[in-house]
């Protein structure tokens, strides 16, 4: 690969906003993207006239063919550089990068990602379904009537049959994820839960029970990224982005060379290099936890756990607040919200905040450097950002 | 998008050729004529040499279960009637792996590494979609 001039310390994450999340029928999927985009500007301590770079991803709820575009007049902004992104689950963090390489090259100034959805109340629960099982292939995967679920049950019971991962293992990833949203007043799932409620739970495509799928929800969110010289400016601690780097497998996972490990990998080689850190660096992750054996297979593309082992690293705490490797400190798509392609940004306003220490009840002891990791389609299109509070 | 019918391949001329090969009942595969690659899904091009020297070679229809999920919850009202259902990806003898569901037998009995052969679905239009059942 090329070398170019390092990403390392060039651009600060300055605000950071979430809406409420969960069911919120007094705004739709646009409402919540302006309301994501306000709470950020207003923690940034800008108004939208400082903004002249505005990233967004569609809506399935109230999808608009130039959705950049549509929420930019609506903010009445005229910036110089104007993108809607689209690559599933995996877009949060690789327009993150690609915002800052603008900001690096003189393109804009400063940047607000805004990405919100109304999944939960702006669709019904068949059109919901029918609309994300459309990211199988047309001709050679949707005629047999997978679910999204489905889809990753199929990964699951690969990952399982090879490794004898355990259904209580995996549950166990749920668990850690709902005691962490029971720490968080925003979240929208706070009751905690047992691996043996999640055992309890229904089937809903084997090996994968309710309460190894993340939610359904409303809600978005949003940051502002700026030049790192100018970091400084805001009222709040300044959160670098150290490293960053996609990887991109395959689109459809009858087409994967493996199912068992992913792109995870490459991407997260790619952010560690950039980052010029190594996974025993990192203090706290946020990783993406569409369903539970997804969390494991990344623990594993990204160097914390070896091949088949993150089972029982996660069954035995390790990723638990007070853990060695504070996982999803949020309650993650798991149970804080998933709202759909927006879904990971929570990962990162919750990252940004833990490295300011503002995450309260939930704060990561002496948090200096986090892993966020995003992924898209079915565990296809991969990207890793490493944050750090200081350059 | 319609829920009321099962949904059918959006056909385009690269695939043609195999979705008529089905509705006479017989599974082809895209062989390269340069390298001898073979290939599933069909594309324009040789996913392994780029060559667009491409030909048409019908398989056993002979493979292996290599993962499978059974949906409890139907994705839409058109496949209610078959829930639960398997979804599997299948190994072919020749190699390559397709999507597809494994019918004609109980769901609980399919297993990882289980021999399947192809049967055909017909749905509307004259369209069949290839499915497995178990092979013994």
């Amino acid at each position: 690969m090329a070398e170019g001039p390092s990403l390392r310390g060039q651009v600060a994450i300055v605000g950071v906003g979430d809406t409420q999340v969960g069911k919120v029928p007094e705004l739709s999927a646009t409402g919540l993207c302006i309301d994501a985009a306000q709470r950020a500007l207003d923690d940034a301590g800008l108004t939208k006239n400082d903004i002249d770079g505005l990233v967004t991803c569609n809506s399935m709820a109230e999808p608009h063919m130039y959705h950049a575009e549509a929420m930019a007049e609506h903010l009445q902004i005229f910036p110089s550089y104007c993108v809607s992104a689209g690559a599933g689950g995996g877009t949060t963090f690789a327009v993150l990068y690609q915002a800052a390489l603008a900001i690096m090259h003189g393109v804009c100034d400063r940047v607000l990602i805004s990405m919100a959805d109304s999944l939960r109340t702006g669709l019904s629960r068949e059109q919901a379904m029918v609309m994300q099982s459309s990211s199988g292939h047309p001709q050679f995967e949707t005629p047999y009537g997978a679910t999204v679920p489905g889809y990753y049950a199929l990964i699951a019971n690969a990952y399982m049959h090879k490794y004898g991962v355990t259904a209580e293992q995996m549950a166990a990833v749920a668990v850690t994820a709902r005691a962490h949203a029971a720490l968080h007043p925003g979240a929208q799932m706070r009751t905690p839960l047992t691996v043996e409620d999640v055992l309890a739970s229904r089937m809903i495509a084997d090996p994968l029970r309710l309460l190894d799928c993340s939610l359904v929800s409303d809600g978005g969110a949003a940051v502002v990224l700026a030049r790192a010289e100018a970091a400084g400016d805001h009222p709040h601690q300044p959160v670098y982005l150290l490293g960053a780097g996609e990887g991109h497998g395959h689109e459809h996972i009858s087409q994967a060379g493996d199912l068992t490990s992913s792109h995870a990998r490459q991407a997260g080689e790619r952010a560690y290099a950039m980052a010029g850190i190594n996974p025993q660096d990192i203090d706290f992750v946020e990783l993406y936890d569409c369903f539970t054996p997804v969390v494991l297979i990344e623990l594993e593309d990204l160097g914390f756990c070896g091949r088949g082992e993150a089972g029982a690293f996660v069954a035995e705490g390790h990723t638990r607040l007070g853990g060695s490797l504070p996982m999803n400190t949020h309650g993650g798509l798991l149970s804080h919200s998933h709202p759909g392609n927006p879904g990971a940004m929570f990962a990162l306003t919750e990252a940004v905040r833990q490295l300011r220490g503002e995450a309260g009840e939930r704060q990561v002891a002496n948090a200096e450097t986090a892993l966020i990791h995003a992924q898209g389609g079915i565990l296809s299109s991969h990207c890793t950002a490493i944050l750090g509070r200081d350059r | 998008m319609s829920v009321d019918a099962k949904p059918l391949p959006p056909i385009n001329p690269s695939t043609q050729p195999f979705w008529d090969a089905c509705a006479q009942g017989r599974l082809l595969l895209q062989r390269c004529g340069d390298c001898g690659h073979l290939q599933f899904y069909p594309r324009l091009l040789c996913a392994a040499c780029g060559s667009r020297t491409l030909e048409w070679a019908e398989v056993s229809g002979r493979g292996r279960v290599k993962t499978f999920t059974i949906i409890r919850r139907a994705v839409s009202a058109a496949f209610e009637p078959d829930a639960p259902y398997v979804v599997a990806l299948v190994e072919l003898e020749e190699g390559p792996t397709l999507m597809s569901n494994i019918v004609g037998c109980d769901p609980a009995d399919v297993a990882i590494g289980q021999p399947v052969r192809v049967t055909f679905e017909m749905r509307a239009q004259g369209i069949a979609v290839p499915q497995f059942e178990p092979a013994a």
